[in-house]
């Protein structure tokens, strides 16, 4: 909690040097903000952007803190979740982080959210229109496992030049008769760009076609942000013979809630060694079970 | 010859270098060098025009360095002419004036290209049923049957067992690979193919095999083609009409048996008497 003494020693001494409201400067906000318009404006299109410095390091969520920095108000009610958790360390320090910078509401309640910022999943409740998706991204490049130079891929998607896009996947189908693809399954977003939809399952995948909330990502590490509009069509890579399909969970049931039909962790019991299954989402799992009402 | 020619080049040109305006006159056969005098640069292909009608077969002969290597890759796009113009199927649009997108749609619809290293033309580490794919996904193709279909019907076409479509053309010979280089090049039905010394590196039982093959699918596709080679045996055999380079110009042309028994410039003259 260094943070909170450094903030308190700043309190003590007659607050002499203030943080502007969420902790960036409003250049800096106004500079993200810009580079999210163009974003929303080229759906897909990965906008370079100016990473700031942040108390986290780089590739643990700074995109998507410089991203909700940049949007968020005072009105504003925050849920961070990492995993679909909402009581992860990362997401905890994240939205502790956030709420003591900007002072916003925080809410474990996916519906009562305005902003959610994610790591790697998408909430299983429908989103609407008032609110908005952050998401972190680790590696924007969807392009990156077939070609190494940073050159090409802009080139290739300039061209949309995604031949050996494909053709990783026919390769993966003839190999294993399956997409390898697990997490960061590619995506042709308003069909132009091919995008990394972050580390999210394929399970969340059909949740970002036609949307009626706005997805923004943002790699802080790769200072890149990029989005989905609402409305906008996602699908994923496949072809014709050879369909996209989503986890199967068949038999299985969250051990909490009991429901079937959320995406679900698979976990070892240590003392039975016996696989049982619990939802990702914990805030919607907890709504389930009763705990929030 | 009353058709319509499917390819017509006008004054090709390449330079390597920085170039200058006296770069295309100071080189050529006439001075014995490619070089510039006045800058240094190079002229590797220097105002060559030509026609190439359908169904006919042209051959491009001249020594290491005359530039033959380079016309193909200039009417492939895989580099760029300084100068000059590619007109496809009598439309008066220059090709070369298109954008890289609209150039890669022209070059995978209506093109292919044999590379003499089969390590340009194929990804080795890809299975040789992917690497023909490619070119179907570049032109749509989104079915994996349908695409796995036309792989074995080319495969089995050019002679490769089709159980080796799940295999890299990596574990592959020679022969082989130039096969496969050939089937990944007919995938789209061009109508254009270019060969660059296919058969050089091959041994001769494997070069005629595939020479073999490639006049059976030149008559039976009805392929235009362009063959670049400096073996004269190759030409003889494959072309009907023949352009001949030196220095990046073409010294002279006309039909194959012509120049090969009567050639008229004094260097196709040394090229044929030297023949073995």
């Amino acid at each position: 909690m260094k943070l909170d003494n450094y903030m308190k020693r700043k309190e003590s001494r007659q607050k002499a040097v203030e943080y502007n409201f969420a902790f960036l400067d409003e250049s800096a906000k106004k500079e993200i903000r810009r580079k999210i318009l163009k974003a929303v404006a080229v759906p897909g299109y990965q906008v370079p952007f100016a990473s700031r410095e942040l108390p986290i390091a780089k590739g643990w969520g700074t995109g998507g803190l410089q991203i909700t920095l940049s949007i968020i108000g005072s009105g504003d009610v925050l849920k961070v979740i990492d995993q679909g958790c909402d009581g992860s360390v990362n997401a905890v320090n994240i939205k502790k982080f956030i709420g003591r910078v900007t002072g916003v509401k925080t809410t474990t309640v996916t519906r009562e959210a305005t902003i959610i910022q994610t790591r790697h999943r998408i909430p299983e409740e429908r989103m609407s229109e008032d609110q908005i998706l952050v998401l972190q991204v680790p590696f924007p490049e969807a392009l990156r496992m077939v070609e190494p130079s940073e050159l090409e891929t802009r080139r290739m998607h300039g061209e949309a030049d995604y031949s050996r896009m494909w053709l990783y996947l026919y390769e993966d189908i003839v190999r294993y008769s399956e997409i390898s693809i697990g997490a960061r399954y590619p995506v042709t977003v308003n069909g132009r760009y091919i995008m990394d939809p972050s580390p999210i399952p394929r399970w969340d995948i059909p949740k970002l076609n036609m949307a009626d909330t706005i997805y923004i990502f943002g790699a802080g590490r790769e200072k890149r942000i990029y989005a989905v509009p609402p409305h906008t069509k996602v699908e994923p890579l496949e072809f014709e013979d050879f369909k996209f399909r989503v986890e199967d969970f068949t038999g299985a049931a969250c051990r909490r809630c009991g429901s079937a039909d959320t995406f679900l962790d698979e976990i070892i019991d240590e003392v039975s060694g016996r696989r049982i299954y619990q939802c990702s989402d914990t805030g919607q799992c907890d709504l389930s079970n009763g705990k929030i009402s | 010859m009353m058709s319509l020619p499917v390819m017509k080049a006008e004054g090709l040109t390449k330079i390597y270098g920085i170039g200058c305006p006296v770069c295309r006159e100071s080189t050529g056969p006439g001075y014995e060098t490619n070089i510039c005098r006045e800058c240094g640069a190079v002229v590797a292909c220097g105002d060559i025009s030509f026609e190439l009608y359908p169904d006919e077969v042209l051959g491009i002969v001249g020594e290491s360095g005359s530039g033959k290597s380079t016309l193909v890759k200039l009417l492939y796009f895989d580099s760029e002419a300084t100068h000059g113009a590619i007109y496809i199927n009598d439309s008066a649009d220059n090709v070369l004036s298109l954008s890289p997108f609209q150039k890669r749609r022209i070059r995978n619809s209506r093109m292919g290209m044999v590379y003499q290293n089969p390590h340009y033309g194929l990804r080795m580490e890809v299975t040789s049923g992917g690497n023909i794919s490619e070119r179907l996904i570049m032109a749509g193709w989104r079915n994996i049957a349908a695409m796995r279909a036309r792989a074995s019907y080319l495969l089995r076409k050019t002679e490769i067992p089709v159980l080796r479509i799940d295999e890299p053309p990596a574990n592959f010979s020679g022969g082989e690979q130039q096969r496969v280089q050939i089937s990944k090049a007919l995938s789209n039905n061009p109508s254009i193919l270019f060969l660059d010394e296919v058969t050089t590196g091959l041994d001769l039982s494997v070069q005629a095999r595939v020479l073999d093959l490639i006049r059976a699918l030149q008559s039976n596709l009805h392929l235009s083609v362009i063959v670049v080679s400096h073996d004269l045996g190759v030409i003889r055999l494959l072309t009907t009409r023949t352009m001949v380079m030196k220095y990046g110009r073409v010294v002279e042309s006309g039909l194959t048996d012509q120049i090969l028994e009567d050639p008229q410039h004094h260097y196709t003259q040394l090229l044929v008497s030297s023949q073995l």
